[in-house]
């Protein structure tokens, strides 16, 4: 309590270089707001989405920048606003992939939302918002500004979940993510208030240090729980996913890009720093926890994803397939398991994005032609764009000279090294299902039987969102190493005040 | 830019650019239009032949003093933090297959034109050639499981675009199948190099050579690595009982796919055993070998049996190659130079015979557009060209002496007779049944009355009979005078069964104790008396192990 206290009668130094992503992010949504509602009139109608883009970039020009900064000034990374917001290169990486999310998807949502009829500046607001939300996740460096981040990215994806107004699945969806979501982050906020009441704080460096001296474990233990439970919702693993099929499936395609990528990326911020870094005195009691979810990810999404014949939902069991490769690496708590983690991150990221770009221009009118049938005969009207997502989808069954395949090679790595051969053999086998449905993809898009896919079209922004995932995908899946050296550079620090 | 390579004589990266050239190959394939299909087909052609070339210069500049030795080695550090390298060579175990497989490719995309959409066609197939060549060149273990499992790709888009029938079944059955075995492989992989970091308490490597040398890990936990990579290799080879994606495989695929899955992709498994398998773990070996042995055996009766029974000429070819492919292993498991050399030479002699085999059917195909034995019949009358290269072919196939099978067959059955008895008297029980599939088959394909389409069938066009003579120049000049081949490999044979002696406390070769140490040289040596290694090879071997032998 004192600790507390003495906080209450300081005035936080703050440094405000260290949050000029967050402030980018933040500042850019809402100057932008301003801006549009004054001259909405004048300026041309994809001024949002290339605001939005340039913005996403801004973000992770900013965080380059601070990481050369905590490079040469502080090696350790530091912690402002009274040791509640940490800057390290942990931090500044999910930031940068969180910005490149709304980057990309924000390029491409402007012909999307043209063609579907439903355009309008709110959607890259709360997008931009939303991202603000991720971007405090990735440097909360205290249980409650995580929960403030994760409500500010929450709040706006549920709005965004349920934007296309005239699908019923859409408003499905938002309705769905919603209450589960709010119950998530009950059990989030109630986890929050035991570990409050385990340790006495919710700053995240200071609970590091008490939870190893603690006699009575039990009320860490019963935090712990309602964390993993309140995190594990948004990262989507079993058996917290299964708002994860019909939320993928109902909402807008570019949402599904962010939420893949964006949102995927921010819970698994939260999870890791408050696991792996300010819990790690207590890891060989999570990591059980870690290792059921694990398996369970990966084993139920690979094989609950062979049954679907959408392709949206397809992807949605594979992308809690990918929870469970990361939580994997997450499971050896060791700093190779937190390098491979984040390389597995940085690598989906970019993979997400891309394929649900694939996905929100192959649905074409209506947003509702996901079906496995309407991806056949693909690869003969719009050869380029199914090579490109055969190229994703390739990557993600874990095919070598691409990214997926290195990110599965290393958090597998990482379980070995610890002596976890039976994660090992678990992970590789669901991977073998998991490719299965990922061929199932390819199979329908190259296969005899014609699809009417003639109507197909691929707007330019779309074509060059997915080139870009693609080139990324493959070139550092080849030369492997400046990103190997990124994410090993990314070790996340917890500084208190 | 190649004739400035070929001009550099010295330090040339002959290895890399064998590698590298397909992939440009199929780049620039990419690029051109899907209506030329000619040009597609031109780079095609032009990037096989040359790589093709490549390897013939490879044959003559390779070192065979040092055969045992890996030679036109090429390195470079591919993903630094973890210590992965680009990491290639090549000594007298893989010379072959990497000549073979670079001499193949031109005849299978020479042989046969797809029937549709020959651009992607040409492509694959050059990026199949690349992977390849990688896995036989790697001596980095992340390298060879890249490339192991990157031939997937471009071989399931053969033959689900461009096979028959079930193709989409058989073409999904083969990547689940394969890629189920080399996960695993994964697994164990990353766990080897993990265990030898621990027990040599260096850095991470996966050098081939240095954890082969090194022996560091423990017994129990090499076996358990070696299982790993023995099912990977298993389900490639395929070892009864897990060869049934074979057939499916081979019957659905495209000729020229089916050339090179025969060709070259089965013996990415054998060799696999060889040099990821013996070599890095000789003990787990010895002690599986009997396992080996076994299902090599029930492959050879079992693929024969069923190959008797096949109404499908395209599936009859399929399991005769499982039968074959049982010789290989249980050559490569007798444990002496004469099985391992004889399993090798069968590398390539089932290559070479299969492949042409898998070409005719697929120019009768194109025919008749039937495979089924009993739709076919008198075929001698209408094309004796094609009648005559399927004799040949078949007599390979079939093991007649004087033909290059007899060469392999021969060292295998007298190498495992000298070690396991038994499993050789079985074995050879498939040469038999080898002669009735096959002679039955021709009987009923080409002799009898030819009615309706048979008799109006044409002959081979001289394009077809082009291709198919470098094949039976290689069966003949094989079955006669084997001795080129046969010691470039001997060297590094030896340095295998030696390193297996070394590290394995209570193994010694099994070699006949009557033989005065030349007993198969006849077939290699005899003809030649100043034949270098030969006497070397004599002293090595036979010399110790007879010594102990006979002091007892």
């Amino acid at each position: 309590m004192g600790v507390l206290l003495q906080t209450a009668v300081e005035i936080p130094s703050v440094d405000w270089g260290g949050l000029t992503p967050l402030l980018i992010m933040s500042g850019g949504s809402l100057i932008f707001l301003t801006i549009w509602s004054l001259l909405s009139d004048r300026l041309p109608s994809r001024t949002p989405s290339v605001f939005t883009s340039l913005i996403g970039v801004a973000t992770m020009v900013a965080a380059a920048i601070q990481w050369g900064r905590i490079n040469d000034d502080h090696p350790q990374g530091f912690s402002t606003l009274a040791g509640a917001f940490g800057i390290d290169g942990f931090s500044l990486l999910l930031t940068g992939l969180i910005g490149s999310a709304v980057a990309l998807t924000a390029f491409y949502a402007h012909d999307y939302l043209e063609r579907e009829d439903i355009n309008s500046a709110e959607f890259f607001v709360l997008l931009m918002l939303s991202a603000s939300g991720g971007i405090v996740m990735a440097g909360a460096n205290d249980l409650i500004v995580l929960f403030l981040g994760l409500e500010a990215l929450s709040i706006a994806v549920y709005i965004l979940a349920a934007s296309h107004l005239r699908r019923v699945e859409s408003q499905e969806a938002g309705l769905k993510y919603f209450i589960l979501g709010a119950f998530a982050s009950a059990f989030l906020l109630y986890g929050i208030a035991l570990m409050y009441g385990a340790t006495g704080s919710t700053n995240l460096a200071h609970i590091r240090d008490s939870v190893v001296a603690l006699e009575d474990r039990g009320l860490a233990f019963g935090a712990m729980a309602l964390l993993l439970v309140g995190l594990g919702f948004k990262v989507a693993a079993v058996p917290f996913h299964s708002w994860t099929p019909d939320v993928y499936h109902g909402a807008p395609s570019p949402v599904v890009s962010y939420m893949a990528s964006a949102v995927k990326v921010a819970g698994f911020a939260g999870l890791l720093r408050v696991f792996n870094v300010s819990l790690a005195g207590l890891a060989e009691d999570w990591t059980p926890m870690f290792f059921v979810l694990a398996c369970l990810s990966m084993v139920i999404g690979a094989v609950v994803g062979i049954v679907q014949d959408n392709v949206k939902r397809m992807l949605a069991y594979s992308s809690i397939s990918h929870a469970g490769f990361i939580l994997v690496g997450a499971e050896a708590a060791s700093t190779e398991g937190m390098s491979a983690a984040l390389y597995y991150l940085t690598a989906y990221t970019f993979i997400a994005v891309g394929s649900f770009a694939v996905i929100a221009v192959v649905a074409r009118r209506g947003d509702a032609a996901t079906g496995l049938e309407d991806f056949r005969g693909l690869a003969k009207s719009q050869p380029a764009l199914a090579l490109g997502f055969t190229i994703l989808l390739l990557a993600q069954a874990g095919v070598p000279f691409t990214t997926g395949f290195l990110a599965k090679f290393f958090v597998i790595g990482a379980a070995i090294e610890t002596e976890a051969y039976v994660l090992g053999v678990i992970a590789m086998v669901s991977a073998v299902v998991g490719a299965f449905l990922y061929l199932r993809i390819v199979l329908a898009m190259y296969g005899d039987a014609q699809g009417e896919t003639e109507d197909v079209h691929v707007p330019i922004t779309a074509a060059i969102v997915v080139g870009i995932t693609v080139v990324f995908t493959v070139f550092f899946g080849i030369f492997a190493d400046p990103l190997i050296d990124l994410v090993r550079d990314a070790s996340p620090v917890l500084v208190g005040r | 830019m190649t004739a400035v390579y070929l001009a550099a004589d010295v330090g040339f990266p002959l290895l890399p650019a064998m590698v590298a050239l397909p992939v440009i190959g199929a780049l620039l394939i990419a690029l051109v239009p899907s209506s030329r299909a000619e040009t597609a087909k031109a780079f095609a052609v032009i990037t096989s032949v040359l790589v093709g070339a490549l390897g013939v210069w490879l044959v003559t500049q390779f070192d065979t003093d040092a055969a045992a030795s890996f030679q036109f080695g090429s390195q470079q550090s591919w993903i630094d933090s973890v210590g992965i390298q680009w990491l290639a060579g090549i000594d007298g175990i893989s010379l072959w297959l990497v000549v073979f497989t670079a001499l193949l490719f031109p005849l299978a995309i020479l042989a046969i034109d797809p029937e549709h959409d020959a651009k992607p066609y040409f492509a694959w197939l050059l990026v199949l050639e690349a992977g390849c060549l990688g896995v036989f060149m790697a001596l980095d273990l992340f390298m060879f499981f890249v490339f192991f499992e990157i031939v997937l790709v471009p071989m399931y888009f053969l033959i689900a675009g461009w096979g028959h029938g079930n193709r989409q079944y058989a073409a999904m059955k083969f990547f689940l199948y394969t890629m189920l075995g080399s996960a695993l492989m994964l697994v164990g992989m990353l766990s080897l190099v993990f265990l030898h970091r621990s027990a040599t308490g260096g850095e991470l490597t996966f050098n081939l050579v240095e954890i082969a040398e090194s022996q560091a890990l423990g017994t129990n936990a090499a076996r358990w690595v070696f299982v790993t990579f023995a099912l990977a290799f298993s389900v490639k080879v395929p070892i009864w009982p897990l060869h049934t994606w074979l057939p499916d495989a081979h019957t659905e695929a495209p000729t020229a796919g089916s050339v090179i899955l025969a060709g070259v992709m089965l013996k990415l498994g054998t060799y696999g055993f060889l040099r990821f398998g013996l070599y890095l773990f000789p003990e787990a070996s010895t002690w599986a070998a009997p396992v080996f042995l076994t299902l090599g055996v029930i492959g050879i009766v079992y693929g024969a049996i069923v190959a008797t029974m096949q109404k499908d000429l395209k599936r009859l070819v399929a399991y005769s190659s499982v039968a074959h492919l049982g010789f290989i292993v249980l050559g490569t498991f007798a444990l002496n130079t004469e099985g391992i050399t004889g399993g090798l030479l069968q590398m390539i002699n089932h290559g070479v015979s299969t492949g042409a085999l898998f070409l005719l059917v697929g120019f009768m195909y194109d025919r008749r557009h039937t495979r089924m034995i009993s739709e076919l019949g008198g075929l001698q009358k209408s094309a004796p060209i094609m009648a005559a290269f399927f004799t040949v072919v078949m007599l390979s196939s079939i093991g007649l002496p004087g033909l290059n099978g007899f060469v392999g067959e021969f060292l295998i059955l007298t190498g495992t007779f000298v070690a396991h008895r038994w499993w050789a008297v079985v074995a050879t029980t498939g040469v038999i049944l080898a002669a009735l599939y096959l002679l039955w088959a021709y009987q009923r394909v080409f002799h009898g009355p030819a009615e309706g389409e048979n008799a109006t069938m044409p002959d081979l066009k001289a394009r077809e009979i082009a291709v198919l003579v470098p094949f039976v120049v290689a069966i003949v000049f094989m079955g006669i005078y084997p001795k080129p081949v046969i010691e470039r490999m001997e060297p590094a044979v030896d340095a295998l069964v030696a390193h297996i002696e070394t590290h394995v406390d209570d193994f010694e070769e099994p070699v006949n104790q009557g033989r005065a140490g030349h007993g198969w040289h006849a077939i290699g040596h005899h003809s030649d008396s100043e034949g270098h290694g030969d006497e070397d090879h004599g002293d090595e071997d036979h010399g110790e192990t007879k010594d102990e032998g006979d002091d007892h």
